[in-house]
């Protein structure tokens, strides 16, 4: 923009400064020192005083009685006594009458130094002013000097081998603490792919601890089970059942969409994942008549009849299916392994 | 035979024969008896039939169809057994209201004997589970921990952990359990109604249906006792960490603010 088509009254250089001028302090920005003293009742009437050092006792002692309610509630209560109290409802007398007199206890300690500090404590404003940060020339060339005397007295630059060493010594020193960074392996291996199912393995059932056959699985029944060979008692079970968690439904065959899924059902009985590909909660809110699971923590919703796909929600992908099939025996059994990891996605998923 | 037929004209053959006709009939009698009682059973049988296919015409047909094969308002009832039957109409979801999402719990507006009728004509139109009998569902005896452990694994996740119910998808929920008598919680384990899936005896024994019940009864029976008090819902750490920000924070809040604006000098600027 050229200055040309601008009015030459409208630009800044062209107002008349002896008009527009506003007068400014010496200095606008002074300080204004602290307000005058003003006191308190207590400052002034000594009875006003008494009152608030009685008023302060009187909070220390309600906490004296109150510690005494709560030892005594825990001497006088059993712990399997419930009263009726509004509007609490139903409580353990022991629960109610420890946290009542506990927090009384408490409070009134707080309360008393509160009302203690405001009403007879001094209140005079008092200012702490700042000063320079910064040495004087003086002391910096003294500590120049000294440093200096002390460099040449120690020898650092004459001595090269303790010079040499003592750098060595310094710089292996942090090594010990990044050894340490072990501990925080050993790295997962392939342990995030795999899980306890593989072929051959048949399903139990969690709730009877018995193999499932398929005529046991009613079409609109959800059944919880867990590879053959882990039990409850098991040192790892927990992170074994994290991985192999599996819920079987039953879905007339002619209901399934995917092709694939039916393929690795047994007559319409397929074998999900029960741990969710967001961030690895069981999921396992099922309903049998839109095929729906819902995941509780966040609502990610798949379709088991349709290959387990998302359709609603912030997993990524769907529930990895597990193929199975009956043995000879008539019992339900896994084909294998699952054929991608389970639960959530991690770096090297791929 | 000579022998015999020699003495046809004894004078003590017709006491003979008269012996023998006697025998036959008692055992005739004695053989066919039990069919009459078992007969007057089926009569019963069929009567409630009968009169269960009137109510449903009045009550259920316009949705379900005339004959219970389903329209698209309605499943089928082939096969649903009189256990759902029991439960659906016996805790007010049937008939229904209005079509939706989800059918919820209302009065009760049959009795347990036109109730009875009702799922002795759904029975008759295919096999299905039956109504349990009370020695089935009666929680008395059973092992509540054990219904926790089985109520945690198979219920929890929709139900709530102490069957306080929970949301489900586009408007579906999974109902709180306050209530329920033994009977209708064993018929919708047994029987899967609406999008609950079904637990049947094949994957959950009877005795664990048992337990499950004792679990719930005693932990939101009527006769529950919460130690804490104000259970806020029973909904875990949502309710009460709501509740602990809100009126907790908000009242050190409120006292903090009370403190500093009450000014304790003598003169009141």
């Amino acid at each position: 923009m050229s200055t040309q088509e601008i009015p030459e009254e409208n630009l800044p250089a062209g107002q008349d400064t002896a008009h527009g001028a506003v007068k400014v302090a010496d200095n606008p920005f002074a300080d204004p020192g602290l307000p005058p003293h003003k006191p308190r009742v207590q400052d002034i009437d000594e009875r006003a005083a008494k009152r608030s050092e009685r008023a302060v006792a009187f909070m220390f002692v309600l906490s004296m009685l109150a510690t005494v309610g709560f030892i005594a509630s825990y001497v006088i209560f059993p712990v399997d006594k419930n009263v009726y109290i509004w509007p609490f409802g139903h409580v353990s007398a022991l629960n109610f009458s420890l946290g009542w007199t506990l927090g009384l206890a408490l409070f009134f300690i707080g309360a008393g130094a509160v009302h203690w500090a405001r009403t007879l404590m001094s209140d005079v404003e008092v200012a702490d002013e700042r000063h320079p940060m910064a040495a004087t020339p003086e002391v910096k060339a003294q500590v120049m000097a000294d440093f200096a005397q002390g460099a040449a007295e120690s020898g650092m630059g004459r001595r090269k081998l303790i010079r040499n060493t003592l750098f060595g010594a310094l710089a292996l020193v942090p090594l010990s603490g990044v050894v340490l960074l072990r501990d925080l392996g050993p790295l997962p291996e392939k342990k995030l792919r795999t899980t306890l199912w593989a072929k051959g393995k048949l399903l139990i059932n969690m709730n009877t601890h018995e193999p499932l056959r398929p005529e046991d699985v009613a079409v609109g029944s959800l059944t919880f089970v867990m590879p053959e060979g882990l039990s409850e008692h098991d040192e790892n079970f927990q992170t074994e059942i994290a991985k192999a968690a599996l819920m079987i439904v039953r879905i007339q065959p002619e209901d399934i969409k995917d092709k694939r899924e039916l393929e690795w059902s047994h007559e319409g009985i397929v074998a999900f994942s029960k741990i969710c590909t967001h961030v690895g909660c069981p999921i396992s809110l099922y309903e049998q008549q839109t095929h729906h699971v819902l995941c509780p923590c966040h609502q990610s919703t798949f379709d088991l009849s349709d290959g387990a796909r998302v359709i609603f929600g912030p997993a990524g992908h769907a529930l990895p299916q597990l193929r199975i099939g009956v043995n000879d025996k008539g019992f339900l059994e896994a084909h294998g392994d699952f054929d991608e990891p389970v639960g959530p996605a991690f770096w090297e998923r791929g | 035979m000579k022998k015999l037929s020699a003495r046809r004209r004894h004078p003590l053959a017709a006491v003979v024969v008269l012996l023998l006709a006697l025998a036959a009939t008692g055992g005739l009698y004695a053989a066919f008896a039990p069919a009459g009682t078992a007969k007057a059973d089926v009569t019963a049988q069929s009567l409630a039939i009968e009169e269960g296919k009137k109510l449903y015409s009045v009550g259920c047909a316009s949705c379900h169809g005339t004959g219970g094969q389903g329209t698209t308002d309605g499943p089928s009832l082939v096969g649903v057994g009189s256990a759902s039957v029991d439960f659906q109409v016996g805790t007010g979801r049937m008939p229904a209201q209005q079509p939706g999402a989800q059918v919820p719990k209302k009065k009760v507006i049959y009795t347990q004997a036109e109730i009875d009728q009702l799922a002795a004509y759904v029975a008759s139109l295919g096999a299905g589970p039956i109504t349990p009998k009370e020695a089935q569902y009666d929680p008395a005896g059973a092992d509540a921990a054990k219904g926790g452990e089985l109520f945690r694994t198979n219920c929890a996740q929709c139900h709530n952990f102490t069957g306080k119910g929970g949301a489900l998808t586009y408007g579906k929920y999974a109902p709180p359990l306050d209530g329920v008598s033994p009977k209708h919680l064993y018929e919708a384990m047994q029987t899967g109604p609406q999008n609950m899936p079904s637990f049947p005896d094949s994957t959950m024994p009877e005795q664990q249906k048992k337990d499950i019940i004792a679990y719930v009864e005693a932990v939101n029976g009527d006769k529950t006792v919460s130690p804490g008090g104000l259970t806020l819902g029973g909904l875990g750490p949502v309710s009460e960490g709501l509740f602990a920000w809100i009126f907790g924070l908000g009242a050190l809040i409120a006292v903090a603010i009370w403190v500093a604006a009450h000014t304790a000098k003598a003169k009141k600027s």
